[in-house]
């Protein structure tokens, strides 16, 4: 859609305020952009390595599970799992990524506090390996949620701001552009006008008095 | 100060594991249960829920809900039958839509 404006100075110098906030905005924008996708591509890094590290001890973990499964009953399971020895204590907290809001955890027990919920009575030894397991995974799985909402949430970003750079460059400007060029020549017209029509006058009362 | 709880929504085989190092545990069988499940956990503020891979696709309804916000972080993780490879390819989606290529897979 074409802006709609009439040919007058004030709207010209109204045009050329707004063209110059929209550049200054692009320029920022542009900025925002690429300091988002630096920083994007450390958290996706990060994110990948993470993701590796978790699944394959994850699934290390639950292979243990599985075989602690078939050695024992499902009553037998669901007995020594069923109550938690303590549950588990996470700080959450907002952080500023360039203004955009993302996750912060921490955990907040310790490894060395890790006991187990059961008596080793009638549980087995791949139960113990698994859980384990698990509980040395947990910061891991915990840094990979942050770092995994931190990597979507800067990639919904950069696609909103590279839309609102783009919006800005190749609409917003050269409409601007358009609309001061326009009026430019709307206005040296009607100066023209002007003067030919003081050119004529002058000439026809030139005629009248002689 | 410990204010964020954690779940996990997942079939109960794979899942049951997750209790004895003190995360909650949500089993669900069929999507339309665990959407509604992690609706409700969402809004109770829970920090992070881990999802089951094979639970995760048909949660999407519930996951592109709580995109938009800082917390919860809704995770793939592997079950009992091993990883599908659907947090990696989440990860490069996301690397795609923000960089316009996959840069980490020859790396």
């Amino acid at each position: 859609m074409a802006l709609q404006y009439k040919p007058t100075r004030m709207e010209l110098s109204n045009l050329k305020k707004r063209r110059q906030v929209a550049i200054r905005g692009h320029k920022m924008m542009k900025d925002k952009r690429d300091e988002l996708v630096r920083r994007f591509i450390v958290y996706a890094r990060r994110n990948q390595q993470l993701r590796r590290e978790t699944e394959e001890k994850l699934n290390k973990a639950m292979q243990s599970f599985v075989l602690a499964r078939a050695m024992m009953s499902g009553d037998e399971i669901e007995e020594a799992l069923l109550y938690p020895a303590r549950s588990i204590a996470i700080d959450k907290s907002v952080q500023n990524v360039l203004s955009i809001p993302v996750p912060k955890l921490t955990l907040e027990t310790r490894q060395e506090e890790f006991v187990y919920p059961y008596g080793f009575s009638s549980t087995g030894a791949d139960l113990d390996t698994a859980v384990q397991a698990l509980a040395e995974i947990l910061p891991l799985m915990l840094e990979l949620a942050e770092v995994e909402k931190v990597t979507s949430r800067l990639a919904d970003e950069i696609e909103k701001t590279r839309r609102r750079v783009n919006a800005l460059e190749y609409v917003m400007i050269p409409q601007f552009d358009e609309a001061i060029h326009d009026i430019q020549m709307k206005l040296e017209e009607n100066e023209r006008g002007n003067t030919s029509r003081l050119m004529k006058t002058k000439e026809m009362l030139a005629k009248e008095t002689e | 100060m410990a204010n964020g709880k954690c779940a996990v929504i997942g079939d109960r085989d794979s899942i049951l594991i997750f209790k004895a190092v003190g995360i909650e545990v949500y089993p669900e069988s069929d999507g339309e249960h665990a959407n509604f499940t992690m609706h409700k956990l969402g809004r109770a503020g829970y920090a992070v829920i881990y999802v089951t891979e094979s639970m995760y696709p048909l949660c999407a309804e519930a996951i592109a809900e709580f995109a938009g916000e800082p917390y919860p972080a809704i995770i793939p993780i592997p079950d009992a039958l091993g990883t599908q490879g659907i947090g990696l390819k989440a990860l490069k989606e996301n690397v795609e839509k923000a960089v316009g290529v996959d840069i980490l897979s020859n790396s």
